[in-house]
């Protein structure tokens, strides 16, 4: 092994691979059954962290940066003059190999540029998963990208050897996307999804019948938009998201703040901010479509075309309404507990759990670890005292403003002064 | 009156138990519960006793207990165990005393001080376990075993024995606990308890020649350049780095030592 040129085509690809944030090594179910090597039936883990906070679960890179497309947000695109590299496919396979045996590693994601056409390129993907699988037992987490435009057959074979295979929208918008990645068609990115949504129903019904029927892609599929390069509002967005999870059964939507990477007149310019609250934002609100019980349409619609970014989604929406609060967290079904900000899944089922058993006071709910500065303006208790006195629902927001702190605040620029 | 009593136990989880069976059949008052060496707090007119570990004793609570608490209680009360912060012998002791008393699972009632305390070391328990199956960072030795040494907070190597069994099937491996001075090796087979007189030089990151393959330092470089391009500069956010990745850890981690 040339470890000096491996290292050279680590940076280029590594460096080229980032902008893509899936970093989930979860949610698969295959198990080391031959005594080979990995395990992911688990639960993922992060085996590292990146300075700029993000997880590192996966060796994530590109085949190749070379690319036949020219879309404008993206840092490989054809018209940018960057080094270019390719790995060869044992070169992935020994790399994966020995990452994963010293326990870096929970597996491979691999996505690659476009070079020749798009079944070409899907071959060389699925030729690194093959050899993974079959040549060396592998059986750690292996994420696929689907090349848009690649043949149901060759996506019907990726999912066999794959853990999870996505295709990124990147725009959510149709328009956005014309502008652009004019090369692209939205279709392109609509085929492979419904195939492979297709395939994982197949699939399953198969093995209820035949035990022996192999997996496929048994971690799902998932994708990702790019949040603040097109001018989309969060409502466009979300609405998008709430599609992909109903349409086609995503695992997972990703929303990955742009990062300037070219000078382009349709994008923001290159020292513009990557924006991290709104894309925080987002990610809440999906966390409250998928955990939370909540219809997308409560969260944002006409009046609320974007969210707010001071405060959290959930307690935006409890502070457009007030008239559901303040419940009693003795009496209150799941489904409205879930909905008090300040109290998340965990705290949720601990109050369940222990109510049973005697009625809660402030003193235990505190102990359980629900943020009360948020949620004792939206709850009564076991107590005669509590907080909710009929202040306006703007008051109430600064007093709550005024009772926390955050990092992004200073960015926001400042409505606390409360009188 | 009851009579009161500070117990102390072999420091295992038997002895504890025996502790339990003692307080019960002589019906005294235990004020504590204390390892050997431990810093018991001297108190006036209070008898500290030594409890003999008898298996047979420690078994039947523990039946006893089984039929009570809930899996998830049971996995408490061990992991909490394996924490080793002191003073959680009460804790234990009060929360399997409530259990014992009560007809209906009580294991779960978050109210109850004994019962959340126990919680809550179990979850830190549970999240040094998680750490350590992330960053455990095997090193190639050259006769060909993986190995790591690590100094984590409590003692979690009987808790991720089989995550590694599971995963490693096909390579020779050792995790070692300097703190403690012992460690699991897995030998293609079975994975053991082993203690080793282990030279200093090995240390818990990089790969002195002495020891380690020749091809070691070469696949460290490589994921350091890995670590180091898959970063977004314009992200950067050491405050949720490090929040994610205490510096406690940083001494095993490949990516932070090169």
């Amino acid at each position: 092994m040339d470890y000096e040129r491996i290292k050279e085509k680590l940076s280029i690809l590594a460096d080229a691979a980032k902008y893509d944030v899936s970093c989930s090594s979860s949610g698969s179910k295959r198990k080391n059954t031959s005594s080979g090597l990995g395990d992911s039936s688990g639960m993922g883990i992060c085996h590292s962290y990146t300075e700029d906070g993000r997880c590192v679960s996966l060796l994530k890179i590109l085949l190749t940066n070379h690319c036949i497309f020219d879309c404008a947000y993206c840092v490989t695109r054809k018209s940018n003059d960057i080094k270019r590299a390719a790995f060869k496919v044992q070169e992935v396979v020994d790399l994966t190999i020995h990452f994963y045996r010293r326990n870096y590693i929970e597996g491979l994601f691999l996505s690659s540029g476009i070079f020749k056409d798009a079944d070409y390129t899907m071959e060389r993907l699925i030729q690194v998963a093959k050899k993974l699988r079959l040549e060396e037992n592998f059986n750690g987490y292996i994420h696929l990208k689907s090349i848009p435009g690649a043949s149901d057959e060759l996506m019907r074979e990726a999912g066999l050897y794959a853990d999870r295979l996505s295709v990124n929208i990147e725009i959510p918008t149709k328009s956005g996307l014309k502008l652009l990645a004019p090369d692209k068609k939205h279709e392109d990115f609509m085929k492979p999804m419904e195939k492979v949504k297709n395939e994982i129903i197949q699939y399953k019904q198969e093995s209820k019948l035949i035990k022996s029927t192999p997996r496929y892609a048994p971690a799902g599929q998932s994708t990702q938009m790019i949040i603040g390069a097109s001018g989309e509002s969060d409502r466009d967005i979300m609405y998008s998201a709430n599609f992909f999870y109903k349409k086609y059964n995503m695992k997972r939507v990703y929303y990955s703040g742009y990062v300037p990477v070219a000078e382009d007149p349709r994008l923001p310019a290159l020292n513009s901010q990557v924006p991290l609250l709104r894309e925080n934002r987002l990610y809440q609100t999906d966390w409250l479509l998928r955990f939370y019980g909540f219809d997308i349409r409560e969260l944002l619609n006409e009046q609320n075309l974007n969210l707010d970014l001071e405060v959290d989604p959930k307690l935006s929406w409890a502070l457009r309404n007030r008239h559901l609060f303040p419940v009693n967290i003795n009496r209150v079904e799941k489904q409205l507990l879930l909905r008090i900000p300040g109290i998340g899944l965990k705290s949720v089922n601990k109050i369940l759990q222990a109510r049973k058993f005697r009625k809660l006071n402030w003193e235990h709910l505190k102990n359980i670890g629900i943020a009360m500065n948020r949620a004792k303006h939206f709850i009564t208790c076991d107590s005669r005292e509590f907080e909710v006195k009929e202040p306006s629902s703007e008051y109430l927001k600064n007093v709550i403003l005024g009772t926390s702190s955050g990092k992004f605040r200073k960015d926001i620029g400042s409505q606390l002064s409360l009188f | 009156m009851e009579q009161q009593a500070i117990l102390v136990y072999d420091g295992t989880m038997e002895g504890f138990l025996c502790c339990l069976f003692t307080a019960y059949e002589e019906k005294l008052k235990v004020v504590d519960i204390n390892p050997p060496g431990a810093q018991a707090g001297q108190q006036l007119f209070t008898a500290s006793r030594e409890v003999i570990t008898e298996p047979d004793k420690a078994k039947r609570v523990w039946t006893s207990l089984k039929k009570k608490a809930s899996p998830a209680g049971l996995r408490d009360l061990k992991w909490t165990f394996l924490s080793e912060i002191p003073g959680m012998e009460m804790h234990m002791y009060s929360m399997i005393r409530y259990i014992l008393a009560e007809n209906v699972p009580v294991d779960r009632d978050f109210s109850h001080p004994a019962v959340l305390k126990v919680s809550q070391a179990a979850k830190k328990v549970g999240r040094e376990k998680h750490r350590m199956e992330a960053f455990v960072r095997f090193r190639l030795t050259k006769d060909e075993v993986y190995f790591a040494a690590i100094e984590p907070d409590f003692n979690v190597l009987p808790l991720i024995k089989s995550h590694f069994k599971n995963r490693y099937a096909d390579q020779k491996w050792i995790i070692y606990d300097l703190k403690r001075n012992f460690g699991i090796a897995y030998d293609l087979s079975a994975v053991q308890f082993i203690t080793l007189d282990l030279d200093p030089a090995i240390g818990l990151s990089g790969a002195p020649e002495a020891y380690f393959h020749s091809s070691e330092i070469a696949f460290q470089k490589l994921w350091d350049q890995y670590f180091t391009s898959t970063n977004i500069k314009s992200r950067a956010n050491q405050k949720l780095h490090v929040q994610h990745l205490p510096k406690r850890y940083w001494k095993y981690l490949t990516e932070k030592n090169l």
